[in-house]
């Protein structure tokens, strides 16, 4: 259960591999999370998740249990929720942190690789959105954490593969959070600018960058206060509605 | 019988969560509905507790998910029996309505606690205390029997001679061995609807607690509210006000004509939106200067009503909103005699921190009752209030739960919101005690409340 200063008991990591879904887990472990369910491809066999299995143990996680979960099989996603809810019972906080930002050169080239990448960042999370809120909404409580990205507050050019489907992701969460309105169930958006990990390695820093430690505090913020969306850095927000206002012809142009 | 899905929270306002809420009229309503959530299966068993008004300040009386036993509708009204001073009330009775007929034939509740608007079955299973602790316990040691629905539908007559290890697992047991339905207490006679109060303002803690320890025992009631930001040589100022009952001779001549005649009042109601943060250290510590300033440095024997000096705050309605969106937290614990260390420790710290609090009552508890899950016991109990969005309150107040168990004390479950299973688990030995009881008339673990799921009760 999540207690009146914002801490909670269990945690499921979707994306249990993800720098900046992990940096939420440990703050939220250090904040007093005891159980965490870390979901992700292959998690089950061996050795796959030990690395960051071992850094939520290390951070003070009493239970750190893996389980498989793939997002590009949507069929899978109810049976994982129930799973990793046999696992730790209620789930007091669902994260989502699966996605895949790839190459738009390579995306223009390989029009299936850009699909497979969509589903990832975008329908797999509609699936596993909907069964997580199901969940949730029979709990009568629970919050469903969403990585957004500001790549969908407007698409662009240099990106338009990933920033579609986080523009549809986004948009997805939104409703979903309405959709639970008084059912004791929440949804927090997250947008972050970029953040350094192993997804934003092969491009160059855009402005505003956040470790992946401050999203993290955001989050932990945002969850003591009932946020339902969080920028991080704060300052994009105001940015992005500056950002919006350009015309095409030159919003065009924006690099990266 | 209607059911409802429904948010609810307590006092504090915080961690909302949604409920089927169902309001039975009838023992055997009760009894329906706690077999029928006992027959869910799987996840669908999200378990069911009752509720009374919703005054404790955490998540007591809720349950996440599952069924939500609201006493409100149950067979309301009283009997008095004058012979053995008791009273016969439907657990859903409220002590404010229980009051408006009491006094008017000349009784008082046994204990009442900061706000009127609770009722019977939460003054039971909170066990609840009130200003006059030190001299006649807490609301449990007046009990003479009750009614319980059990899980298993059994409507059972318990009492501290009929049944008592249950009776005591249920006296601050938090709703979690079945619904009370109604109990007989004891009361008190009275002649007024008047206290005779004796008003004093100490300088310092160090005189506010000296004071304390040397007169409590010469009044009937008696409680201190501090200001918790007053820092320095003035940390742990004080207003103590301790009272009697009045009698008629008390009172001034006009009002000797009716003397029981009881007035509470509610004068306000607070706005329903309230920017987050209106209360901080500044507004608080405004506030807390002006009514120390304005209480008399010492008075003798004024004649206040009982709703004023009991429920002062009840004159306020939903005042709990002046907290913002946000919500606020209540912090009380009890340390005993001796530990006063600890308790100077804890309110320069807060004082410290400028944690603005404006509602710190400190007050001396007398002996316990044999619940093995109610708070009181002998020794200096300080509550507080604090907003829910306080920066470091998290860590604040596990320093201070480390320090109270170091102390042997405990915290007080009706109030908590936010506290560790192992550190609760640590204050309350006897849990395990009561857990064996508990156990015998729920082996299934149908009743639960979100309180219990958060600290695995
Ligand atoms: C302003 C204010 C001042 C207060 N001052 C004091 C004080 O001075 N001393 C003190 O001791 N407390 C104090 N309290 C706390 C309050 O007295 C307790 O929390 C009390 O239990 C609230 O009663 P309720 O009817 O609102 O119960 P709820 O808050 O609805 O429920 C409290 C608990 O009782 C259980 N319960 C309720 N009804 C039943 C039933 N019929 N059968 C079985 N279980 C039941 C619930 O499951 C829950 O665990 C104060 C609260 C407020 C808001
Ligand atoms: N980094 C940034 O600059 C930035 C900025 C804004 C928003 N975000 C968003 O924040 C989230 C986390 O990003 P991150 O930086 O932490 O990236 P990351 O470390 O690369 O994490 C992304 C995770 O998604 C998983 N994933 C990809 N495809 C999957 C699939 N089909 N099924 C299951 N899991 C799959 C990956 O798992 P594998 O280990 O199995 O590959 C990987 O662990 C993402 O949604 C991202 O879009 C990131």
């Amino acid at each position: 259960m999540r207690n009146a200063v914002g801490a909670v008991d269990s945690v499921l990591l979707l994306g249990g591999r993800s720098e900046i879904g992990l940096a939420i887990v440990e703050r939220l472990v250090r904040d007093g999370a005891r159980k965490v369910v870390l979901a992700a491809r292959g998690a089950e066999e061996p050795d796959r998740i030990t690395a960051s299995a071992e850094r939520l143990r290390a951070a003070g996680a009493a239970e750190v249990r893996p389980l498989d979960f793939d997002a590009a099989r949507p069929g899978t996603h109810a049976d994982v929720i129930d799973a990793a809810a046999k696992l730790v019972g209620d789930l007091d906080i669902v994260i989502d942190a699966f996605g895949v930002l790839g190459e738009q050169t390579v995306f223009e080239a390989d029009p299936v690789a850009a699909a497979d990448a969509a589903t990832a960042t975008f329908t797999g999370h509609v699936s596993a959105g909907l069964a997580v809120a199901a969940r949730l909404k029979e709990q009568g409580h629970g919050i469903l954490v969403v990585l957004s990205s500001v790549a969908g507050v407007r698409v662009r050019r240099a990106n338009f593969v990933y920033g579609a489907a986080k523009a549809g992701l986004d948009g997805f969460a939104q409703g979903l959070g309405d959709a639970l309105h008084e059912t004791g169930a929440r949804v927090m958006i997250v947008r972050p600018g970029y953040v350094p990990t192993q997804m934003s390695a092969h491009v160059s820093a855009a402005p505003f960058p956040a470790t992946a430690e401050q999203v993290a505090d955001a989050v932990a913020a945002g969850l003591r206060t009932g946020s339902e969306i969080v920028w991080v850095p704060r300052k994009l927000r105001f940015v992005f509605a500056g950002l919006r206002l350009l015309p095409r012809a030159v919003w065009r142009r924006m690099p990266r | 019988m209607r059911r409802q899905r429904r948010l609810l929270t307590g006092w504090g306002r915080t961690a909302p969560t949604a409920a089927t809420v169902a309001r039975p009229r009838t023992t055997e309503e009760v009894a329906l509905l706690l077999r029928e959530a006992g027959r869910r299966e799987g996840t669908r068993r999200r378990g069911a507790i009752a509720r009374g008004l919703g005054r404790s300040y955490g998540d007591a009386a809720q349950c996440a998910g599952g069924l939500v036993v609201d006493c409100a509708d149950l067979a309301p009204g009283y009997r008095i029996d004058p012979e053995s001073s008791t009273v016969t009330a439907s657990s859903g009775t409220s002590l404010a309505d229980l009051m408006e007929h009491l006094v008017e034939h000349g009784y008082f509740v046994p204990v009442t606690p900061g706000t009127r608007h609770v009722t019977v079955g939460g003054a039971i299973s909170a066990d609840i205390h009130g200003k006059n602790h030190h001299v006649d316990s807490s609301f449990g040691a007046h009990v003479r029997s009750l009614t319980l629905v059990t899980p298993d539908g059994a409507e059972r007559r318990i009492g501290p001679d009929r049944d008592p290890d249950l009776f005591w697992a249920t006296v601050g047991g938090m709703g979690m061995t079945g619904v009370i339905t109604e109990a007989t207490f004891g009361i008190i006679p009275v002649e007024t609807a008047g206290v005779r109060v004796d008003t004093d303002r100490t300088p310092d803690l160090d005189s506010t607690l000296a004071v304390m320890s040397e007169t409590d025992d010469h009044y009937h009631y008696t409680v201190c509210w501090i200001d918790l930001l007053a820092r320095g040589r003035a940390m742990g100022r004080g207003v103590l006000t301790r009272a009697h009952h009045a009698q008629v001779t008390d009172l001034p001549p006009r009002r000797r004509r009716a003397p029981l005649r009881y007035t509470p009042r509610t004068v306000a109601g607070a706005p329903l939106r309230v920017p987050p943060r209106l209360l901080n250290t500044w507004s608080v510590r405004a506030f807390n200067t002006a009514y120390y300033a304005r209480a008399p440095k010492r008075a003798r024997g004024q004649i206040h009503e009982l709703s004023s000096f009991f429920h002062p705050l009840d004159a306020v309605r939903d005042w709990n909103r002046m907290y913002g969106p946000h919500g606020l937290v209540q912090y009380q614990f009890v340390v005993p005699f001796g530990e006063e260390p600890t308790l100077r420790r804890i309110v320069a710290r807060l004082a410290s921190a400028g944690a603005p609090s404006f509602l710190a009552v400190l007050k001396r508890f007398g002996e316990g009752t044999p619940a093995p899950l109610s708070f009181p016991c002998p020794g200096w109990t300080l509550a507080l209030d604090l907003p829910a969005d306080l920066p470091g309150l998290a860590r604040l107040l596990r320093s201070f739960d480390e320090q109270v168990l170091a102390a042997g004390g405990r915290l007080y479950l009706a109030k908590d919101s936010r506290a560790e299973p192992a550190v609760v688990h640590a204050m309350y030995p006897r849990l395990g005690e009561w857990r064996r009881v508990r156990q015998s008339v729920d082996p299934e673990g149908v009743l639960v409340s979100d309180l219990a799921r958060r600290l695995e009760l």
